[in-house]
């Protein structure tokens, strides 16, 4: 353990003396429209029910959200399911108990305060906090201006993932076989030395990621009849799971909605006391 | 306090003159706040305020944090999102603080470029200059350690980086990155954890201390201006056709544009807290896991172009090399260079030959400043990519301009530059901008007064 920290940290030291390890040329990332992007967009409450039901009959199969009580479901600015509903979803999952059976602890039925189970899988990350950790794109040449114009972030890519299997380009057929699913948007997976050219660059977008298509269209059926092609279930899961890693989003635009405009308002009152002020030594009056 | 001839604190009840004869506090606050200011100072005079504003959001932010985060490695992550989803407006604390680090030094940046611009450093302010670098270091180490404590993954290995440039220096470096980090072999863990959170606790502290002792050796002086001209000291009433007092007349421009820039500093944090982190410090701190690509925080970015400047393909690190037999290696000269950066820059009062102060009277000293200023915004977009293709050059390149502006161009120009001539005296400087003054056009009456 101690020899891996230690090659961990060499590794990591290599980078700053000029040997950097290849970083990722990344995928292709498609814009889309959430509603809350920009400083006035907030989630679409709806949006973010479907978004649930996505997660609960597909994506929690494999992925936990581990940081996200029962509780906040219920939350103004989240999917705002009523208290008994959110009650009776929560008791749908299974959680240890160290309390129960004099200490030995048991599995009972959730409540409002757990938090949804992680992962067993070491394969599948937990989800709780995606969208804000892989919102690692920011171009053009690392200015992030079309991150801060287009307002595109994790959730766009979370929805590229889900759209983003394509078939396998041909250059990879030349090659042995690869391990994985090659996907346009995922960069940092397995890739085929087929797929290089001379000089060694990449000559696909993508890479090959290890989950295997989740979402194939027609996967959920809504209640309220909401389209279920494979886009949009991938934009309703993106948005449910923006909302996981930011569940305050609304609260927090809202904040600083008030916060500019209180200052604006202050800034123009001290420019005039200012300008007062200083007039008689500026010669205005 | 010596300096500019004003009027001083009288106490005048029979209370205050009870105090003032056993503690003169109140003169002193008197004396600070109605310290004579050149009238001239323009908008580039503001930031002292803002970084003071910042330093206090900071400690009040943190000292609120501190009540929710849990120094273990185990926890730290996980009681940061505690703060984010459960504590009572905790996403905006953390957000604010978050943030605060990147206003802080945003701010230190106009700060000293102002000085470098105008001079300001030179004597007979060099004291004051060199306690300004020395609290900016002490913020970088700050930062720092502030980024360590919510164990992301960019938390761990950016202090593997940054411990690691310490472990580059020959022969004592390994007991060096033993002692900072409390382990051996390079491993982060624990008690890196503690003593990061302990000193990112207690270095603000230090700061504000800095802070005093700076505005004390500043007010010694006085400020310096625009024109680099001195404030007439003949007499109290000469002093006053340069001056105005601190208050009302600095202090209200102050917070106007402190008002300015913290709503835009608002909407950052309100619209776009994460535009400025690394998305990889919202991952679990992983040892095993190295990130595709580390890098630090913006406004390390510079120097840590620097550091990565000099690798081996570099004739003049091949030559260290070989004349000190392989002791300076490529890694240990990045790190020479990184921190020598920092020491030219404090270095700056004896380096400028020039008699003018002020740049504004210097016909090539503007050039050359204006594309330092260029080559540092350069060097911080060049800081984060990744050290391959055409970057290594521009960063080697950036490199060079650092240290040639400090070594080469401000001890050179004083000597061939032929300066335009400052005006005599500042209440000159304040008239030519605002129409003359007719005789019986006197200043009115300070309202505080």
């Amino acid at each position: 353990m101690l020899r891996r920290f230690t090659l961990t940290a060499v590794a990591a030291f290599a980078l700053t003396t000029g040997q950097a390890m290849a970083a990722p040329t990344g995928g292709e990332i498609t814009d889309f429209d959430f509603s809350f992007e920009g400083p006035f967009g907030s989630y679409d409450q709806l949006q973010l029910q479907r978004g649930l039901q996505i997660y609960t009959q597909v994506c929690s199969a494999c992925h936990g959200l581990d940081l996200v009580a029962f509780r906040t479901l219920s939350d103004e600015g989240g999917p705002g399911l009523p208290e008994e509903q959110m009650r009776a979803y929560a008791a749908f999952y299974e959680v240890y108990d160290q309390s129960l059976l004099e200490g030995e602890g048991d599995f009972r039925p959730a409540g409002p305060t757990d938090k949804f189970p992680g992962s067993n899988l070491s394969s599948a990350p937990d989800l709780s906090l995606m969208a804000k950790a892989r919102a690692g794109f920011s171009g053009p040449y690392g200015t992030g201006i079309s991150q801060f114009v287009n307002g595109m972030g994790g959730a766009e890519y979370i929805a590229s993932l889900m759209t983003g299997y394509l078939e396998e380009p041909e250059c990879a057929l030349n090659g042995g076989p690869i391990d994985g699913f090659y996907n346009v948007a995922f960069s940092v997976g397995a890739y085929p030395d087929s797929c290089l050219d001379k000089k060694g660059k990449r000559t696909v977008p993508g890479s090959w990621i290890a989950m295997s298509q989740p979402l194939w269209g027609d996967d959920v059926e809504f209640a309220d009849g909401s389209p279920t092609d494979v886009e949009s279930l991938s934009e309703d899961v993106a948005a449910f799971l923006m909302w996981t890693a930011e569940p305050k989003l609304d609260a927090r635009k809202q904040a600083g909605l008030t916060g500019v405009l209180f200052l604006t308002v202050l800034s123009v009152l001290l420019y005039l006391t200012n300008k007062r002020l200083w007039a008689p030594h500026k010669n205005k009056e | 306090m010596g300096g500019i001839p004003h009027d001083h604190y009288e106490p005048k009840s029979k209370g205050e003159k009870w105090l003032h004869e056993r503690l003169p506090i109140v003169g002193l606050l008197y004396d600070t706040l109605m310290i004579p200011t050149p009238k001239n100072l323009n908008w580039m005079w503001i930031w002292g305020i803002v970084l003071v504003f910042t330093l206090v959001l900071q400690i009040v932010t943190g000292v609120v944090l501190v009540m929710h985060y849990v120094p273990q490695v185990d926890m730290a992550f996980q009681s940061v999102e505690s703060i984010m989803r459960n504590v009572n407006g905790g996403y905006m604390i953390r957000y604010f603080h978050m943030n605060g680090a990147s206003l802080f030094f945003l701010a230190v940046y106009a700060h000293i470029f102002r000085s470098l611009y105008y001079g300001s450093y030179k004597s007979p302010r060099e004291v004051t200059w060199i306690l300004g670098i020395l609290m900016y270091v002490l913020m970088m180490g700050t930062a720092f350690m502030g980024y360590v404590l919510p164990w992301g993954q960019m938390s761990l290995h950016g202090t593997a980086v940054i411990t690691g440039l310490f472990g580059a220096i020959p022969f004592i470096g390994e007991s060096i990155q033993v002692w900072l980090l409390g382990t051996p072999n390079g491993s982060i863990s624990q008690p890196a954890l503690n003593r990061f959170f302990s000193l990112h606790y207690l270095l603000p502290f230090i700061l504000l201390g800095l802070t005093i002792v700076h505005v004390w050796a500043f007010h010694t002086t006085g400020n310096s201006n625009p024109t680099g001209v001195e404030v007439r000291r003949d007499s109290k009433e000469v002093a006053q056709k340069d001056t105005l007092p601190f208050w009302p007349y600095f202090v209200i421009k102050d917070l106007f544009a402190l008002a300015v820039i913290l709503a835009l500093f608002v909407a950052v944090v309100g619209f776009m807290p994460n535009y400025l982190g690394h998305p990889d410090n919202y991952i679990p701190a992983n040892p095993l896991v190295t990130p595709a690509a580390i890098v630090p925080e913006w406004y390390f970015l510079p120097f840590y172009a620097i550091l990565r400047a000099f690798d081996q393909e570099v004739w003049l690190v091949i030559a260290v090399n070989w004349l000190t037999f392989g002791i300076i290696d490529a890694k240990f000269f990045g790190v020479l260079a990184m921190f020598g950066s920092i020491a030219v820059l404090a270095l700056a009062p004896w380096l400028d030959t020039s008699t003018v102060r002020s740049g504004r009277y210097r016909p090539m000293f503007k050039w050359w400043f204006w594309l330092f200023v260029v080559n540092f915004i350069m060097l911080t977009w060049v800081g984060a990519r990744p050290a391959e293709g055409i970057y290594p050059y521009i960063a080697l390149l950036g490199a060079t301009y650092w240290f040639t502006y400090f070594l080469v161009i401000l001890p050179l120009l004083g000597v061939i530059e032929k300066p335009a001539t400052p005006p005599a005296t500042i209440e000159d400087d304040f008239n030519a901008h605002y129409a003359p003054k007719s005789d019986g056009d006197k200043p009115a009456a300070n309202p505080a007064e």
